[in-house]
């Protein structure tokens, strides 16, 4: 479904992306771990293309968006939970999500707003309060639920879970399983805390330094030697 | 009591018009955090296109007010919103993504450009129109002195009002009115959620110049000249009340220009008409030092 090849990005000199390998089939939860800087975040950002490539290749069910501007990319049915949330602070719960439904038909619109009030039922109370007000768990509800309005076929996730509290946290992971079994969305995760993310997921890739240093099935990484040493233990 | 009430009649006027002008300002630097010096301008071709309207229609033979009215503010609204979207395409969105100052040397470069354009074309002479909407009635008579409200305030008040009106409430209720808060307040977010920012950014030079094209029409109809020069000290007055309101703030525009335009006017009524713009500046640097913010604008939303 996703194919990233020879993938290259820079913020001025800072080369975050040093040549990037990774796939995502459809239907899989992949998990990306790795230490703060590696260049995650740049990545899922760079999928979406901001920044754009240096060089590499992108390819969403087999064709290219490399190139494509963002809104594009989006309209084809990737969507974004950014990190850091980026909920407008200045708009309503309500508005957040109608926003987030740019890219989807107008008449699906209701449905999908009854959908996601459905799964998080915080946000129909909240719905005209405005997101600046909300606590951190319920902007990131509010995030992953505004990414949900797009009718997305792939789901970025980067770190969901980062500053909430071990309950919401998972509630959380809860969540990412639910939308990838029952609605069919392909997950590319991007998280900190690897041991659920290794957990929850398929497979997984390692990055550090801009590059992908290791890959496996969750197990496989789980299990890895050098993974428990840099990101399990004591992590 | 009578002079007074002649000079907030005359202040909630000249307000209007600078709060049509302060509203481009404030939209363009809620989306890209620039202030577009070359609005002005494109306020003062408002003007200009106004003029040749009305001047042509007389001479087809079109005099009955209304429809006369409502032609040119059409016409001036169009042809000025296209020299916004051009000047944003030209200018700044090539600049997009570099230094601060690129852009703002580029805007000052648009406006001079404009200027003398227009200069050229039109000549460097003060361009006069025949008197469009005439009379007005009195309103009451105190103390020898007779306050006067002309036809014309009341039309420019009225019509500022309905177009204020209704542009609060697209921006509010629309789809492309939470496209533009949207990118205000985290552009990339946007982005990333389907909208097309460079198209609402557009969108904001545009809209903003069709308010600034009637403020145009209506400065020509209130004073009957029109000059080259005029984009000038009304933008950095209009600036003065967008900064003043909040810069990015809607209201603030509309409230900010409101003041601006009574300090004017009573300032020259009851002081000096020679000192009236220092008079704006220095009620701008007041309200800064006691609310950096503006007297409406939101503190700055920390950026993730
Ligand atoms: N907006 C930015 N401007 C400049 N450098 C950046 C920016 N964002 C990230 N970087 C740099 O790019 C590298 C990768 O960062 P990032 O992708 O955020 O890593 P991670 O998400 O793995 O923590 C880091 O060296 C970081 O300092
Ligand atoms: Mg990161």
């Amino acid at each position: 479904m996703l194919k990233v090849s020879g993938l290259r990005a820079a913020y001025g000199p800072v080369e975050a992306l040093q040549g990037v390998d990774v796939d995502v089939d459809a239907g899989e939860i992949v998990a990306l771990i790795g230490a703060n800087g590696a260049g995650k975040s740049t990545l899922l950002m760079t999928i979406c293309g901001a920044p754009r490539a240096r060089s590499g290749r992108i390819e969403f069910d087999g064709r290219d968006i490399t190139r494509l501007p963002t809104f594009e990319i989006v309209r084809l049915g990737i969507a974004q939970v950014p990190e850091g949330r980026r909920v407008f602070p200045h708009m309503t719960v309500l508005e957040n999500l109608q926003i987030g439904a740019t890219p989807a038909e107008d008449s699906y619109f209701d449905d999908d707003l009854d959908r996601v009030f459905a799964m998080f039922p915080i946000l129909e109370e909240r719905r005209h309060q405005s997101g600046g007000t909300l606590s951190g768990g319920e902007q990131q509800v509010l995030a992953i639920a505004r990414a949900l309005m797009s009718r997305p076929r792939l789901l970025l996730l980067d770190e969901p879970s980062l500053g909430l509290a071990p309950l919401v946290m998972k509630r959380i992971f809860e969540i990412i399983k639910e939308i990838n079994e029952s609605q069919e969305v392909t997950i590319f995760l991007v998280e900190q805390n690897a041991y659920h993310a290794l957990r929850l997921a398929d497979r997984g890739y390692v990055m550090a330094n801009g590059r992908i240093v290791l890959k496996g099935t969750g197990a496989e990484l789980l299990a890895d030697e050098g993974v428990r040493k840099a990101y399990l233990e004591g992590g | 009591m009578a002079y007074f009430l002649q000079q907030l009649i005359n202040g909630i006027t000249l307000g209007a018009i600078y709060g049509l002008i302060a509203i481009g300002y404030t939209m363009v630097y809620g989306i890209i955090g620039m202030i577009n010096f070359a609005h002005g301008e494109i306020y003062m071709i408002g003007a200009f296109i106004s003029v040749i309207c009305f001047t042509a229609l007389g001479l087809l033979g079109i005099t009955w007010v209304p429809l006369a009215l409502l032609i040119v503010l059409v016409i001036a609204m169009v042809f000025t919103a296209v020299y916004g979207w051009t000047v944003e395409r030209i200018a700044y969105r090539p600049l997009r993504g570099s230094s601060r100052l690129a852009p703002l040397i580029s805007a000052i470069g648009m406006s001079i450009f404009l200027q003398n354009d227009v200069q050229l074309l039109q000549g460097a002479r003060i361009k006069p129109l025949q008197p469009v909407i005439e009379g007005g009635f009195i309103l009451t008579e105190m103390d020898g002195f007779a306050v006067h409200l002309g036809y014309i305030q009341i039309f420019i008040v009225f019509l500022t009002v309905v177009l204020m009106a209704l542009f609060s409430v697209f921006i509010a209720r629309t789809d492309i009115g939470r496209a533009q808060r949207a990118c205000e307040q985290d552009r990339t977010m946007a982005g990333l959620l389907g909208v097309n920012v460079d198209r609402t950014i557009s969108l904001a030079f545009v809209m903003g110049a069709a308010l600034a094209a009637v403020a145009g029409t209506m400065v020509v109809l209130y004073y009957g000249v029109v000059h080259f020069y005029i984009g000038f000290l009304a933008g950095i007055k209009a600036f003065t009340a967008a900064v003043l309101g909040g810069i990015g703030s809607l209201p603030g525009a509309m409230l900010g220009g409101l003041l601006i335009g009574l300090i004017e006017v009573f300032w020259s009524a009851y002081f000096t008409i020679e000192y009236k713009d220092v008079a704006a500046y220095s009620i701008l640097v007041l309200v800064l030092i006691f609310r950096p913010t503006g007297l409406l604008g939101k503190p700055e939303v920390e950026k993730v």
